[in-house]
């Protein structure tokens, strides 16, 4: 069916946004640094390299189990830099805020914003306040933009993943889609599960100050970890090859992906990042990840092959095969 | 796990000859794929999928009378997430949702239930599909609604039944099936004593399974060994679950609130007695007759042979749209469009099959 | 079709029941069952419970199901 209205799918990160921005918005807009798609812009301004991003974020509920809209405005932001290797500079906060919200609630979600920036050492330089009528809900939208300084020796990129090149990731998946899930009407279920919500600049300094040599960093955000490994495979035109065995996913995920019929694979992390280093590193980062906080259950999740390109596939526990495709882009709980 | 693998090798060596076995549940067509478990098999074993996804099989003109119902003012569709994204003959409920109509995503009936409570201004219907797993939670939910006279809340009913679709499958002369991978769901409510007329008035072996996909392996093992002991009959793999005679319970409370009616499959046609119509008694919580449902001409897509896939005539890498014209984000008929459909599954997970 | 997952009931109350799935909570009827008791495993679909299990089927299928995960 052709799509010429906006459905929720088209903000799920997966096909139907890809779609959205591949035939509506960048044939527009486009330049060689827009077309590079990372999850920051390269920018190289005066002799040094700068990473810039920007990332809106429209969650409902906005506090949820491990966090906040605040704490995931700088949080989601932080991350996008960090996943080019960029430290963390300057952000940019725009506020649109729906008519009927509560000051006090606005208060506790900037004193959010304050705590999240000051614990990762980057501050809010810049911002702007809109106010719109009043709609299906007290709504709060956030939109931030960061700046961050390039220290990787060498440039991460989606498109810069090897044959050869190790998978790994920093811990449990599926958190924070879960955790946000449990909120929503309707659905009433309730779960000890907490969103994963943290800045990975720390983190991913420690894996770059290994030495180890890295080739892309990713942070399965929204089409969780099926999306961002399928974005790599596509844009590095490589295979990747997962372990269904070795993917971290806690009992209380699972339980509430089964109570729902949804894929682990599909749902969001805010605070996990996927790294691709040369296959002999693997070790060499796997301790460095696990020495930090952030990383204590990191584990190797896969491998990167020649074949079949720009596929995901996933060896299953019965010693089988099957592709792990791009998610449409809303998870519903289905009965089937 | 490799004993089971090595029993069905040694097995599929015994009996020869090209065997097919059909799954008639949507959830085992996901079971299947998710698991890699088809490329693994024997090249003399062959699974295929049957109408076992109620989504698949529910006519376009229900689609539309649901989207006709939610773009009536004052009316809130609920529904559960699977149907959401099927296309109708111009619509589907997402696009519905998208300008602005009234239409949520539940996870139970008794959660549309409570929406009607808690929205007395509206008039809530509930999309009821699904085979026997999900009739008796409707059924009940509707005898709730009775009893407690909730009379803003009803239901538009498109529940089938599997036994005469099975029936149907086997007086069909296209497929050949040398045994059925019983739905395990379907027979927690049912029993197993649903598929006894299955080996004694056509002598194909039955055994109903469980979904993990150790289940599916182990119930292949149990109808390859009746093939090969020349044996047929209904086994049940999934005991955890099945049992002879199933949730009496339930079957009473489908028996009182529904009644058997004709059903019309998508792709398939009418099959006789192969639906659940809400039973008169019960007219007030009848979406169709309380709303004045009115069900146009189902007209399927041009081109679409999802009805071949549906009886099992086709797989689908063999229909020439598979994968070209139609895709999960563009899909043309339902097989593709429901997650759990014959088509969806093995494009999500099993193309790559094909491409190499 | 019939995604149904098999769970523990936690909380009783008449014919509602709070059933855990490896933690994950939620209400669900009861009333197509006979007898429920809490700490009976129950499967359960579309918000209702559908069959009792009892301990060894329960063992069963975690079994099965912790072989396919590595948590």
């Amino acid at each position: 069916m052709k799509q010429d209205r906006i459905v929720l799918a088209h903000g799920g990160g997966g096909t139907l946004t890809h779609e959205l921005i591949a035939q509506v918005i960048e044939p527009k807009l486009d330049n060689p640094v827009l077309r590079a798609m990372d999850d920051s812009a390269v920018l190289s301004l005066d002799g040094g390299e700068y990473a810039f991003t920007t990332d809106s974020y429209v969650v409902k509920p906005y506090r949820f189990p491990g966090g906040d809209i605040g704490k995931l405005a700088v949080c989601g932001t932080v991350n996008d830099l960090a996943m080019q290797g960029a430290e963390p500079l300057w952000l940019s906060l725009g506020l649109i805020l729906e008519e009927g919200l509560p000051v006090a609630e606005l208060e506790s979600i900037v004193e959010s914003i304050r705590d999240t920036a000051a614990e990762v050492g980057v501050r809010v330089a810049t911002g702007d306040t809109k106010v719109v009528e009043h709609g299906r809900g007290e709504a709060l939208y956030i939109n931030t933009a960061g700046i961050g300084r390039i220290a990787a020796r060498r440039r991460l990129s989606a498109a810069s993943v090897q044959p050869g090149d190790a998978v790994l990731v920093n811990g449990n998946l599926a958190e924070h889609g879960v955790a946000v899930l449990s909120q929503r009407e309707g659905i009433a279920f309730r779960t000890s599960v907490v969103s994963d919500c943290a800045a990975l600049w720390s983190l991913v300094k420690t894996i770059l100050e290994s030495g180890a040599d890295i080739h892309a960093m990713r942070d399965p955000t929204r089409g969780g970890l099926a999306a961002a490994v399928c974005d790599i495979a596509v844009a590095s035109g490589v295979g990747i090859r997962l372990q269904e065995t070795a993917l971290p996913i806690s009992a209380g995920v699972r339980g509430a992906c089964e109570m729902l019929g949804l894929d682990p694979l599909n749902i969001a992390n805010e605070g996990k990042v996927v790294v691709f280093c040369r296959g002999t590193d693997a070790v060499r980062v796997l301790d460095a990840m696990r020495a930090h906080p952030l990383g204590r259950d990191a584990r190797l999740i896969g491998e990167v092959t020649e074949k079949p390109k720009g596929m995901v596939l996933l060896r299953t526990a019965i010693g089988g095969e099957r592709i792990v495709d791009m998610p449409t882009g809303e998870d519903l709980p289905r009965i089937c | 796990m490799h004993d089971v693998m090595n029993r069905i090798a040694e097995l599929a060596r015994q009996v020869g000859r090209h065997v097919t076995f059909m799954e008639v549940c949507g959830t085992h067509t996901m079971a299947v794929s998710r698991s890699g478990l088809r490329a693994m098999l024997p090249a003399n074993v062959k699974l295929i999928s049957g109408p076992g996804c109620p989504v698949c099989v529910t006519d376009t003109n229900y689609i539309d009378a649901a989207i006709e119902l939610a773009r009536r003012p004052g009316v809130m569709v609920t529904t559960f997430g699977d149907l959401i994204r099927v296309p109708g003959s111009e619509s589907s409920l997402e696009r519905e949702r998208a300008s602005g109509a009234d239409v949520r995503v539940v996870y139970s009936p008794s959660d549309a239930l409570v929406l009607a409570r808690e929205n007395p201004d509206k008039r809530v219907v509930f999309l009821g599909v699904g085979f026997e797993t999900t009739a008796p939670t409707v059924a009940w939910t509707i005898k709730r609604a009775a009893q407690d006279g909730v009379m803003n809340f009803s239901v538009l009913a498109a529940h089938k039944t599997m036994p005469f679709a099975m029936e149907a499958l086997l007086k069909d002369q296209e497929v050949k099936i040398d045994g059925f991978i019983c739905p395990g769901h379907v027979s927690v409510i049912t029993g197993a004593k649903l598929y006894r007329f299955i080996p004694e008035r056509y002598g194909i072996p039955c055994v109903v399974c469980g979904f993990e996909a150790v289940d599916v392996m182990k119930c292949i093992v149990m109808l390859l060994a009746q093939i090969v002991e020349k044996r047929a009959t209904v086994e049940i793999e999934y005991t955890r679950s099945v049992n002879e005679d199933g949730n009496t319970a339930a079957q009473q409370l489908i028996a009182e609130v529904f009644e058997e009616s004709d059903a019309g499959w998508r792709g398939i046609g009418v099959i006789p007695r192969s639906g659940l119509a809400i039973r008169p008694e019960f007219a007030r919580w009848d979406a169709a007759k309380t709303l004045g449902v009115k069900f146009g001409e189902a007209k399927p897509h041009p081109g679409c042979r999802c009805g071949d896939v549906l009886r099992g005539v086709l797989t689908p890498p063999e229909c020439q749209l598979f994968a070209k014209a139609c895709t999960p984000t563009n899909p043309l008929g339902p097989c593709m469009v429901s997650s759990e459909g014959a088509c969806a599954a093995f494009y999500r997970y099993e193309r790559k099959a094909v491409a190499a | 079709m019939c995604l149904a997952v098999p769970a523990r009931i936690v909380e009783l109350n008449g014919t509602t029941a709070t059933i855990s799935i490896e933690g994950a909570l939620r209400e669900v009827d009861v009333s197509l069952i006979e007898e429920p008791r809490l700490g009976d495993y129950v499967l359960v679909h579309a918000g209702f419970a559908i069959q009792k299990w009892d301990e060894s089927d329960y063992q069963e299928w975690k079994e099965i199901h912790d072989s396919v995960s590595h948590a």
